[in-house]
């Protein structure tokens, strides 16, 4: 261990205040030096990558990828025992279980309606939350790349729900909207009628959407602010010296060179569309009656919440969820290489 | 047109003030109000008694009945001004209340009862926060031992996740090697499987390894984030090759081009991944509950959520218990708030 | 050096401490949950029997129902959990469940004691083993609003009068005083099962197979969805949300409704929280051609067989069930007893004269339940009956099924767990 183990860490944050704890630690880190420069002169290049990549890949392999085998498992298996030799092979009953349809827009058609409920909740869900996150991203971002007074203030207070747990941010706005909530006060305050926010179900779905954009906005809308602040002021300045219609500027210049950022934007927010859950969970608990039923509340239920628990099922609509998933990522990130390229 | 149009793509707002300026201070005011002023509701309700918590319209400030003490009264008895009739504008204490009469007397005068009916008065209300929603939620258990708790897995997680990740996205980025597609591709495929779902599986495997109630039994799990792998390494892609190069001319070991050169210029991306770590390992509920069960070992949102029964919820601890939790995340964010935005911002636009 | 000192003489003198460990006998862990104070007054009672018994160590982890429910059947499958657990639902855990009958110092008298609520801890009627301890008893009971009544000058029905009777009295009651809705029932198949029995559900067929949907269920639940859609009931208890319980006290608490049809576990949150809003009192169980039943409940302390101590863990529950110490547990949680012997020896809560009241009124309704209601109680997977009634009831009212639908959704969701138990 050699005293020269100071410098790495003074450049990442949050290690001033404990100047001390980063020196040993920095002496510490610098004792991989000595086995990886013998694994170095033994190693091509090449292999030298897998070396690097072994820790995360251990600890991958036995948390993430392990446990996705055993769902495939449990996913061709029944009954309701939870230790994966105790269950009975059943092919694909689960899945033909859930597919099963006497007309595939009418859920109460099918065997597992609740699933198809899902399937058709989270669809809309999903069309209408990410549209809309995207523009009011978009727009934020906008408004924030304008020269406004207090800009880091506006941006952190857009951000600051992006923190919250979703059982938190639930749970703020299950107290505001509850039948005898701040919201309804301010009807009647505005001399309107209460309203029964999360009894109707249209209601309820709207604030699903505009809860979850509530939370998870501030995220998306720094991702594309920093998009557009890296656009080079002078094509804005060549732009207008052709005295461009500002519009069209924006269509033709602005959103072509913002386009890498939102496709990420476009990929991650479809993601956690798709996979909604705890917020809504705790605010309306799918309800009322099946308005706001998502594919993973349904997963949850079955597999999790119920005295009998069908694990069998809930593992079988994981797995189509996320077959369609990787799908429509992959379409994205191919989407996302050829952009880059053009 | 044009006008939104130089909303839209201006950078820098030049010469007076427009209504284009007008709007976008409009809507940043009005984000907000509607950002903050919900947690600030939030808050402020938690303060509020259980009576208190079901008034309607609810009042801004936590409020409280006034109780007086009447000489030949035990108890203090709770104030009542009268609305109309003989005593109209008169303040009087509740002794009892049978049916649809009260049984009141005037504190001035504790002799004579008066029989009031009850629709006929309105309480006698003053501010009075209700800080007792906290100190029974922080006297009913070990608030530091969860505490502690939920800092060394908050903090040893992040500390692992980062280096983990890190030394995985250097080798996915910086190194040609066969099967490191299929790696990656592996990895980003597990993000789509949703995390509820493999809870199960998880805790077999826990169990195997004999980490169930070890804070350890946390954390390992979440230390191979997908996520993390992806974010640094899309962001160390778009570091120029050309150091690497030149470090191995100066006979640098690949250790020291990862810890010395690699790692100090994603500091914006690391930032970005420490911050989501320690907010995804402080929110964490579902898992910690499955994973730990003996209170010793209990994180707080567990240790807070432990008061929820099958029959009944008590909204007065819970806006307490939820105002608790999110305090800290706060704080950290107030003191951050700059590294955490910028951070954000330069990580996510590579 | 001299504290280096000390520090040896710290390590030799922790050694006999630590050779002494396996001595001192056994470390009992309780998993426990709380609707009141149940955990709290458990650990209170628990450290007087460490003092009596200073080599049986308890410790309480009190945690939320939802990691009972959820948690605890991974834990015990993995072969971790622990050595007692208070539990309401012992379907999933059934085979984790140990015997204690060998363990009790007097099992007939234990039996003679709890008797019927340990029958709902055994998995069928060969099963005769002793699985642990009931904290309480619980009975579901109409709880009325006795103001309104008053100003609205209609008698509470009463004993005997059907729930159409009731509906008739609440509508005139909730006319006159303006009340929104005349009666609401918690969102829970459990507390429907009440009126259902006693409009002749029967819920198993002769072979004890379940079979729900029978003409008594009919007759109940198109009522019930009737009196929903004329506002009689307040149907948003139901309809707001999409799975799960949801409990209307709320709704009572601030008189948007006349009657709420919860039970005895309300008693503490009625006395503190409506205080002297309202008068309000327990009725007596409305009829129907059956019978006059509620649904009883409850919860338990349960042994599991991985557990190291078994023996210590029984004699902390039968020391627990005795009856002076029960006596004390019930009046210190406000609990109903489940013991017999305590029963008859009676309780004295600590409540106001209302609480005592409610007490006495719902111990006397206890009587009357219909051994249907037993039968369901006792069946170890009653909630897979029970929640598919509440879901696609609540479907009903929200228009989304018929209540010919609902009722074939209902059959063949029991049918579907029902599968999953055998496969």
């Amino acid at each position: 261990m050699s005293a020269t183990g100071i410098g790495p860490d003074r450049n990442s944050p949050g290690q001033h205040a404990s100047r001390l704890c980063g020196k040993a630690f920095g002496a510490v880190m610098n004792v991989p030096e000595v086995p990886m420069r013998w694994a170095q002169s033994r190693l091509s290049g090449g292999r030298l990558g897998w070396l690097f990549v072994a820790p995360n890949l251990a600890v991958f392999a036995l948390f993430s990828f392990l446990p996705v085998v055993i769902d495939i498992w449990f996913a061709v298996t029944g009954g309701s025992e939870l230790l994966p030799q105790d269950r009975p092979y059943v092919g694909a009953n689960n899945f033909s279980d859930l597919l099963t349809c006497g007309n595939y827009t009418d859920p109460n058609s099918c065997v597992r309606d609740l699933f198809w409920y899902g399937v058709w909740n989270t669809l809309e869900f999903v069309v209408i939350q990410v549209a809309l996150m995207l523009g009011f991203s978009l727009l934020t971002a906008v408004v924030l790349n304008r020269k406004i007074v207090g800009r880091g203030f506006f941006r952190a207070v857009f951000f600051y729900p992006v923190l919250l747990s979703p059982v938190v941010v639930a749970l703020i706005w299950k107290w505001i909207l509850q039948r005898n909530g701040v919201a309804n006060a301010a009807m009647e305050g505005l001399g309107a009628k209460p309203v029964e926010w999360l009894l109707n179900g249209t209601w309820a779905f709207s604030w699903t959407v505009f809860v979850s954009i509530w939370a998870h906005m501030g995220f998306y809308t720094l991702i594309l602010l920093a998009g557009l602040q890296a656009i080079p002021a002078d094509i804005y300045e060549a732009a207008s010296m052709d005295a461009a219609p500002p519009w069209r500027v924006f269509r033709r210049l602005t959103l072509p060179l913002l386009m890498p950022s939102l496709i990420v934007v476009f990929v991650l927010g479809l993601i956690r569309a798709v996979q909604i859950f705890d917020e809504v969970y705790v605010l309306t608990g799918g309800g009322p009656g099946t308005a706001t039923v998502y594919l993973v509340q349904y997963i949850y239920t079955t597999g999790f919440a119920q005295s009998v628990r069908q694990y069998g099922l809930a593992s079988a609509a994981s797995l189509l969820l996320a077959g369609v998933l990787l799908v429509l990522t992959l379409i994205q990130l191919r989407g996302m290489r050829s952009g880059e390229r053009g | 047109m044009a006008n939104i149009a130089k909303m839209l793509t201006a950078t820098r707002g030049r010469g007076r003030w427009d209504w284009t300026d007008w709007a976008s201070y409009g809507y940043l005011i009005l984000g907000v109000c509607i950002m903050f002023g919900p947690v600030l509701w939030l808050a402020a309700s938690s303060l509020k008694s259980e009576s208190g918590l079901s008034e309607y319209p609810p009042s801004l400030l936590p409020t409280e009945q006034v109780r007086v003490s009447v000489p030949g009264y035990a108890s203090p008895l709770p104030l009542f001004t009268i609305d109309a009739g003989e005593r109209a504008g008169k303040q009087l204490a509740e002794i009892r209340r049978i049916g649809i009469q009260a049984q009141m007397v005037d504190p001035a005068d504790p002799k004579a009862v008066i029989r009031v009916p009850v629709d006929g008065r309105t309480k006698v209300m003053r501010v009075h926060a209700a800080w007792d929603n906290y100190t029974d939620l922080i006297a009913k258990f070990n608030f530091g031992r969860y505490l502690w708790n939920t800092v060394f897995i908050t903090t040893i997680a992040t500390v692992l996740t980062l280096l983990v990740n890190s030394m995985a996205a250097f080798a996915l980025s910086k190194y040609r090697f066969s099967g490191r597609d299929a790696v990656f591709l592996i990895m980003l495929a597990t993000l789509m499987i949703p995390p509820t779902i493999v809870l199960v599986p998880n805790y077999l495997i826990i169990a195997t390894l004999g980490l169930t109630s070890n804070p350890w039994g946390v954390i390992w799990p979440a230390v191979a984030t997908p996520t993390g792998v992806f974010m640094l390494r899309q962001y160390m892609l778009t570091l120029p090759d050309d150091l690497i190069e030149a470090a191995r001319m100066d006979n640098a070991s690949e250790w020291r081009i990862y810890w010395r050169i690699v790692l100090p210029l994603s500091a914006p991306a690391l930032a970005v991944l420490a911050i989501f770590s320690v907010m995804w390992r402080w929110n964490e509920f579902l898992w910690p509950m499955v994973v730990l069960s003996r209170s010793e070992s209990f994180t707080l949102q567990l240790a807070l959520n432990s008061f929820q029964g099958e029959l009944t919820t008590a909204w007065n601890y819970l806006l307490a218990m939820t105002v608790l939790t999110l305090l800290p995340v706060t704080v950290v964010f107030l003191v951050l708030q700059k590294y955490i935005t910028q951070g954000i911002a330069s990580a996510g636009v590579k | 050096m001299s504290r280096l000192l000390s520090l040896a003489g710290l390590l030799l003198a922790s050694v006999p401490a630590f050779a002494a460990t396996p001595a001192l006998a056994a470390d009992i862990r309780i998993a426990c949950y709380s609707d009141g104070n149940e955990c709290p007054a458990t650990k209170t009672l628990a450290e007087r029997f460490t003092q009596q018994n200073p080599d049986i160590k308890i410790s309480i982890d009190e945690m939320p129902y939802k990691a009972i429910l959820e948690s605890l059947p991974v834990q015990l499958a993995a072969g971790n959990g622990p050595d007692i657990a208070r539990i309401t639902l012992p379907g999933p855990i059934l085979k984790y469940l140990a015997d204690m009958r060998s363990n009790l110092k007097d099992a007939a008298a234990y039996e003679a004691n709890f008797g019927p609520q340990l029958a709902w801890l055994r998995n069928g009627k060969e099963d005769h083993g002793i699985y642990g301890l009931p904290t309480q008893t619980t009975v579901s009971a109409p709880i009325v609003n006795k103001t309104l009544f008053d100003q609205a000058n209609v008698p509470i029905p009463a004993a005997g009068a059907t729930w159409d009777d009731w509906v008739v009295a609440l509508d005139k009651v909730a006319k006159a005083t303006k009340t929104p809705n005349a009666f609401a029932i918690d969102r829970s198949g459990h507390r429907f099962a009440g009126p259902l029995i006693s409009y002749g559900a029967k819920f198993f067929d002769a072979n004890g197979t379940p079979a729900v949907v029978d003409d008594g269920f009919k007759a109940m639940a198109s009522r019930y969805v009737g009196w929903a859609k004329d506002g009689s009931a307040d149907k948003d208890v139901w309809v707001a949300s999409g799975g799960g319980y949801r409990d209307a006290f709320e709704e009572f608490k601030n008189a948007k409704i006349v009657m709420y049809f919860s039970g005895s576990w309300q008693v503490h949150r009625l006395e503190t929280q409506v205080g002297d809003g309202f008068e309000w009192l327990i009725a007596s169980e409305p009829c129907g051609p059956a019978s006059c039943s509620g649904m009883p409940g409850g919860a338990a302390f349960v042994t599991f067989k991985g557990s190291k101590s078994p023996k210590e863990s029984a004699r902390f529950l039968e020391w627990l069930g005795s009856d002076k110490i029960y006596a004390e547990y019930m009046a210190m949680t406000s609990n109903l007893p489940a013991s017999a012997g305590v029963q008859k020896m009676g309780v004295t809560y600590h409540l106001t004269p209302a609480g005592n009241e409610a007490m006495k009124a719902f111990t006397a309704d206890i009587t009357k339940l219909s051994p249907v209601a037993y039968q369901l109680q006792g069946f170890p997977y009653s909630s897979s009956l029970l929640n598919p009634i509440a879901d696609r009831l609540s479907q009903v009212m929200a228009g989304q099924l018929t209540l010919d639908q609902a009722y074939d959704r209902i059959t063949s969701d029991v049918k579907d767990s029902m599968a999953a138990i055998k496969p």
